[in-house]
């Protein structure tokens, strides 16, 4: 499903590696944490697989694809096959909640029918039922981020890559975005997140990847946020 | 693709950018309009050149029936065929002459029916009214003098006439007028490109979130992107389409009616309706793609896809 062999990455004009010489493998179905304190590398491992950075050395492979080698009119192709959801939720403001879902089907060319179809079942799905033609503005932070979650699963992707998707949210409602991403998970997608939620990493007992100042420090099958000494 | 979704994307950008649009409507108008004219003085000249122009340097007009009451030179009544030879024998003894073509009136009659079409003076002509002539072509066209010289006052030559300096100032005159306005198109179509490149970034700015959203879910760059080239395309043809009507305009008040060039020169031919009209779609053809073009070199830089 992913595998980096041996990957650095170095941005321009900076010394010191983003991520250095990481490998590591990410079955199919698998749910992943990737956690590491701030300018650790995560959010780079996550750009990666997103090829919206390419490694400066090594091999990134997503959905059975060389990134390095994939030419750039393939990208779009590719990232239909993957579902994303931010911090920030990432909303259109101006369109109501299904236009948003329906966004992500029409700028790739999905035929109308189909969108009417699939957009209130997912919105169901992510527990939005009737809250279609509702504003991104007039709802909670947590209801905004199903709305994220939505739109990226709209599309059945295989990989649901997810950026501190809980951090702008309290406790509490951070458990129903995990409880869905659980759900999401179960239907055979694989999901990779970063977050820095310890009570969601340790409550959750799934795979956690630790990367700290771009190394791969930790990665436990069924591991917590920190070390325990 | 879906038609409408990028129609409704165009229309929002165009009106969010009302200012920018109106600035690159008017600088394309502008540089189009200052292309056409470009065009059509060269067309102009053209028309004004006539047959020989290009192809000879010096003409030797011999006396015709007419002329015997009308031109101090052609006392002795027409040319005879004699006095002719004897002419082309020293021409082509010179060895300054490169070619000596000879035009009857029959093909005089022609070529000026040619140039100046149906206008009024054409249509009172006929062909015996029209000169006989040598068209000769120098291998030196400054030494046009010597040939004037020796013939000038033969029997049976009307006049001598350099074919260049009959029209010389004019032509320079309208030489220079060109160069102007290629200049100035020139200038504008700078501003022009520049506005267009401007409006492009500010657009791509103002829509980031949702260029950054269709990048995510993986809408190609092409449907990423041609809602901003189709943008500077429509306000492009607003452009050339405003260039085509100052075209027509300017032809009209020029030519035809206001300034009505055409009744108060009547030697002059001036280009026709047809030429003009040939001048649009390239006018239109231009301001269609040339901004189109320039949006999406600008997309290249100012949003990433």
């Amino acid at each position: 499903m992913i595998r980096f062999d041996n990957v650095t990455k170095i941005y321009p004009k900076q010394n010191r590696p983003a991520l250095r010489d990481v490998s590591l493998d990410i079955e199919r179905g698998e749910f992943v944490f990737l956690v590491g304190s701030s300018g650790s590398g995560k959010s780079t491992f996550l750009r990666l697989m997103l090829r919206e950075e390419r490694a400066t050395h090594g091999q990134v492979h997503v959905l059975g694809k060389d990134l390095n080698r994939l030419s750039n009119w393939k990208v779009p192709q590719m990232r239909r096959q993957l579902g994303t959801v931010f911090q920030d939720f990432r909303l259109l403001p101006n369109k109501t909640v299904g236009e948003n879902v329906a966004f992500a089907l029409e700028v790739i060319g999905k035929p109308r029918g189909q969108i009417r179809k699939t957009v209130p079942e997912v919105l169901d799905l992510v527990g939005l039922a009737g809250k279609q033609d509702r504003m991104p503005g007039e709802l909670s932070g947590g209801e905004q981020q199903r709305v994220a979650v939505a739109r990226a699963f709209v599309n059945r992707p295989m990989l649901l890559i997810a950026d501190e998707p809980t951090g702008n949210l309290d406790p509490q409602t951070s458990v129903g975005i995990m409880k869905l991403l659980d759900r999401i998970n179960r239907t055979g997608t694989t999901v990779i997140m970063a977050t820095h939620d310890q009570q969601i990493v340790d409550q959750m007992r799934r795979r956690v990847i630790e990367l700290e100042k771009g190394l791969l420090v930790r990665d436990q099958s069924r591991g917590v946020y920190g070390y325990q000494h | 693709m879906r038609a409408q979704f990028i129609f409704s994307e165009i229309g929002v950008g165009l009106r969010r950018n009302l200012t920018m649009t109106f600035a690159v409507v008017v600088s394309v108008a502008l540089s189009l309009a200052l292309f056409g004219s470009a065009l059509l003085l060269n067309k102009q000249v053209d028309v004004m050149k006539g047959y020989w122009y290009d192809k000879v340097n010096v003409s030797i007009f011999f006396c015709n029936k007419a002329d015997q009451e009308t031109s101090k030179n052609c006392g002795k009544g027409a040319v005879t065929k004699q006095q002719k030879d004897v002419i082309k024998a020293d021409l082509d003894k010179m060895p300054l002459v490169e070619t000596v073509t000879y035009e009857s009136s029959q093909e005089a009659y022609k070529h000026y029916k040619e140039q100046f079409g149906d206008s009024l003076l054409a249509s009172s002509l006929t062909p015996d009214q029209m000169q006989e002539s040598y068209r000769i072509k120098l291998t030196d066209p400054t030494k046009y003098e010597v040939v004037a010289s020796a013939f000038a006052d033969r029997p049976g030559v009307q006049e001598v006439q350099d074919q260049r300096n009959l029209l010389k100032n004019l032509f320079e005159l309208l030489r220079n007028l060109n160069f102007a306005a290629v200049f100035i198109m020139a200038l504008m179509l700078v501003v022009a490109l520049m506005l267009i490149v401007n409006t492009v970034r500010v657009s791509a700015f103002s829509r980031r979130r949702e260029t950054g959203i269709m990048r995510l879910v993986g809408a190609s760059s092409l449907y990423i992107q041609v809602p901003f080239i189709m943008e500077a395309a429509v306000a492009g043809l607003l452009g050339a389409g405003l260039a085509c009507v100052l075209l027509v305009a300017g032809r009209y008040f020029m030519i035809d009616n206001g300034m009505n060039l055409a009744e108060k020169l009547p030697l002059i031919n001036f280009i026709g309706w047809d030429q003009v009209i040939r001048v649009l779609p390239l006018v239109l053809a231009v301001g269609l793609l040339m901004p189109a073009v320039a949006a999406f070199v600008a997309l290249r830089k100012y949003l990433k896809v």
